[in-house]
């Protein structure tokens, strides 16, 4: 399956209507306002994404979505990325709208409407130790009478202490089963941990919750065929975001390579750094390339999207902490300061290497998928 | 459009399979297989000579090139398509040659239609082999600085000086040359690109034996050749735009090098053959490493490729395809070496091509120019 790897011109258009937003509505300063008020997210915000049609980039349009795909999902992600936004964006409108969309019955499609108006969020529970793993599920569901009874414990849910609902992986008699359940119902407490990036992410305890059949996303024991596709959207986009953040980091320190001075002299005179940041410049461009392919797959080719993504989230994540390294060593001391924004895009970056699937992780698939 | 790609894809399949020999079909790319063409070149087999024959009939050695000048015309799709065709099957390069890399894109782009005419069919159909004429012993790097110079003397150029890594310029029927035509302008504006036959009186040439073993790469030694005015391409005085034209070529073509290495096969398989295998746990991390930069960089290439061709021209990032391709395709080769063991000490190809690829990071540029070309051009820090 061969793609153009070339930006459409709507996509160009896209980048900047949405870079224009952002820089105004949402630079590193308002999360860096949130983190000071101990807030993990703006609603105000996210509202005035799902009037731009972001909330529903996934939806179709028959249920209120602009339904602009996953490369155009991919481009939001990234532009969000440069300047660290908090939003439920990856969360709800491209995990959930995509596990949703495998669905299509009216009980997802009525929730799909809800996520394109901007009117629920969601999270994805998962984990159950400290690297990402879905096979590796010990929460159960167990039958009972018409429903379900489920017991256990996830952990680094993103988003999982304000969402209003949570789509839940518990193992049932003949395999995995994803659930979506309201996360004010009986038996489910949320503890939100305080996370090095200052966004949402939450500990959920599950104790004899109950579930009807009309829960289940997909079918029983069958959770993957809605959940693969779901976490594949969600990794592409997350890749896009940390291209973004790495395109972000690196932008602040040529800036700073430009303008500071010692020796009598633009630090950025010297070759030594010079050479540092032009490498940083391939990785980042090279990153670019395995994220349009993403999209372009997930778009155009969905069952062979896997070892793109794959590669978009490893190769993303190598990138993006070598740009946030690069940058704090070549801002020197003022990249260590609170005050200085480096730290952000560095905390940040070190939570999106850990979310569903870290480099070894990933790596792992695409030797696979290359027979090895 | 996508019924006339199908249509392509079917006939250039039916083609393939009917033309291209089962011997021609390994993917191999070492430098016994290749055919270089030339002159005095000997076929190494019945097969690679059929199998270039078939490919100059359809203008295949050079698919991009207007049908004019022995190529098949094709446009981008096609030449994808192309691309993946040869690769299904495996098949190796019909001709490989300094011609088909670097004279004819310069050529394309800057020669006259007369110059097109004369030069561009014979390297088509692999009957005259060039090679380039840049690096001089005080002229690495810093290129510009060529001293091999040519005196006016009315139609023709009188040629003194000496060029060296020369690639198979003892094998080689014509080259191409950075001479200095003008000492007193500044280093840039005072050099021509010209094109000298081999066999002129004059030119000697010598090889250098490298770590490899092999000799691919030459001295050239010019004494009072005489080269007639209409054998130069671009304006007198500057040939630095050619040059510079086709660095950017000669960048993409080493990037994609890397690619072609063992048939583009993946590593983990090129690496399972070695008695270490993948359980060395090292070593496969290593490679996957490896894996995940070199799919990376090949979507790279391919998108700058699609941005070329919607008018998106590359211009100095080509300077991070050369870099970013020869490191990569340096590792890999390290990758082999270790996971060859002690088998892989013995002379042969592996141990050959490992020792070849530490060039590639210094030829057509080194990494260390390529980042400051990105520095300073790309990122516009100061100089």
């Amino acid at each position: 399956m061969s793609v153009k790897l070339v930006q459409a011109e709507e996509e160009v258009m896209l980048a900047d209507m949405a870079r224009g937003f952002l820089d105004d509505a949402a630079p590193v300063s308002h999360l860096r306002a949130l983190r000071d008020a101990g807030e993990t997210h703006d609603p105000a915000l996210w509202a005035e994404m799902a009037r731009m049609g972001w909330a529903g980039v996934l939806v179709p349009e028959a249920q209120g979505g602009s339904d602009m795909g996953y490369a155009a999902a991919n481009v939001i992600a990234q532009e969000m990325g440069k300047t660290l936004v908090t939003s439920p964006f990856l969360s709800t409108a491209v995990i959930a709208a995509t596990a949703l969309r495998q669905v299509g019955d009216d009980r997802a499609n009525a929730a799909l409407a809800r996520i394109a108006g901007g009117e629920v969020t969601y999270a994805l529970a998962v984990d159950e130790s400290a690297k990402f793993d879905p096979n590796k599920v010990e929460m159960t569901a167990e039958a009972d009478g018409n429903g379900f009874r489920l017991n256990g414990t996830k952990q680094f849910v993103v988003d999982g202490a304000l969402a209003d609902r949570l789509l839940v992986l518990a193992r049932t008699a003949e395999g995995l089963t994803l659930f979506d359940l309201d996360a004010g119902a009986a038996g489910v407490s949320r503890d939100a941990r305080a996370m090095i990036d200052a966004r949402d992410a939450a500990r959920i305890t599950f104790e004899d919750v109950e579930a009807t059949g009309a829960d289940v996303l997909g079918q029983v024991d069958h959770a993957m065929d809605v959940l693969r596709p779901a976490l594949q959207a969600g990794q592409a986009a997350l890749a896009a975001e940390m291209t973004g953040l790495a395109a972000g980091a690196f932008a602040m320190t040529v800036d700073y390579l430009k303008e500071r001075k010692q020796f009598g002299v633009e630090i950025g005179r010297f070759q030594a750094l010079q050479h540092r940041a032009a490498h940083l410049w391939c990785e980042v461009e090279v990153t670019s390339s395995a994220i349009l392919n993403a999209g372009r797959l997930l778009d155009s080719a969905p069952e062979d999207a896997a070892m793109a993504v794959s590669l978009a989230k490893a190769k993303a994540t190598q990138t993006a902490q070598l740009a946030v390294q690069e940058g704090v060593q070549m801002h020197g001391g003022i990249g260590m300061t609170d005050a200085y924004d480096m730290g952000f895009y560095m905390k940040r970056a070190r939570v999106g290497a850990e979310w569903l699937g870290d480099y070894s992780y990933h790596a792992e698939q695409v030797a696979r998928y290359r027979g090895f | 459009m996508t019924d006339t790609m199908t249509d392509f894809r079917k006939d250039l399949r039916d083609w393939l399979e009917a033309y291209c020999p089962a011997e021609m079909r390994d993917g191999a790319a070492s430098e016994e297989t290749i055919c270089w063409g030339g002159k005095d070149w000997v076929f190494s087999s019945d097969a690679q000579r059929e199998w270039l024959n078939a490919c100059v009939a359809e203008g295949y050695t050079v698919p991009t090139w207007p049908k004019e000048y022995g190529g098949a015309g094709l446009n981008r799709d096609q030449q994808k398509i192309f691309d993946e065709e040869i690769a299904r099957i495996g098949a190796r390069f019909p001709l490989q040659s300094f011609g088909i890399w670097m004279l004819g894109p310069a050529l394309l782009h800057f020669g006259t239609h007369e110059q097109k005419l004369h030069y561009l069919p014979p390297i088509a159909r692999g009957e005259v082999r060039w090679c380039q004429g840049y690096s001089e012993p005080g002229a690495g790097s810093d290129l510009a600085s060529v001293q091999t110079f040519g005196a006016d003397a009315g139609d023709h150029w009188v040629v003194n000086g000496q060029k060296i890594w020369t690639s198979y310029a003892d094998k080689a029927d014509w080259i191409f040359a950075l001479v200095r035509t003008d000492r007193e302008a500044p280093k840039h504006k005072g050099i021509s690109f010209l094109l000298i036959d081999m066999n002129d009186p004059g030119v000697e040439t010598r090889p250098i034996k490298l770590i490899s073993g092999a000799s691919p790469f030459c001295e050239t030694f010019f004494t009072d050749v005489k080269v007639p005015k209409e054998q130069i391409v671009g304006d007198v005085n500057r040939g630095w735009d050619v040059a510079k034209y086709l660095l950017t070529h000669e960048r993409e073509m080493i990037s994609g090098s890397g690619m072609l290495q063992a048939g583009g096969r993946p590593l983990g398989a090129v690496l399972a053959e070695g008695d270490a295998g993948l359980e060395d746990a090292t070593l496969r991390a290593a490679a996957m490493r490896c894996e995940v930069d070199q799919l990376a960089m090949g979507l790279t290439l391919e998108r700058y490729r699609d941005m070329a061709e919607a008018g998106q021209g590359a211009g100095d990032a080509s300077a991070m395809l050369k870099y970013l391709g020869t490191e990569l395709n340096k590792q890999r080769h390290e990758l082999m070496m270790m996971a060859g063991g002690s088998d892989a000490l013995e002379w042969g190809d592996r141990p050959a091509d490992w020792l070849r690829t530490k060039a590639n990071s210094i030829e057509g540029g080194t990494s260390e120019v390529m980042l400051s070309i990105i520095s300073r051009r790309v990122l516009g820090l100061p100089a």
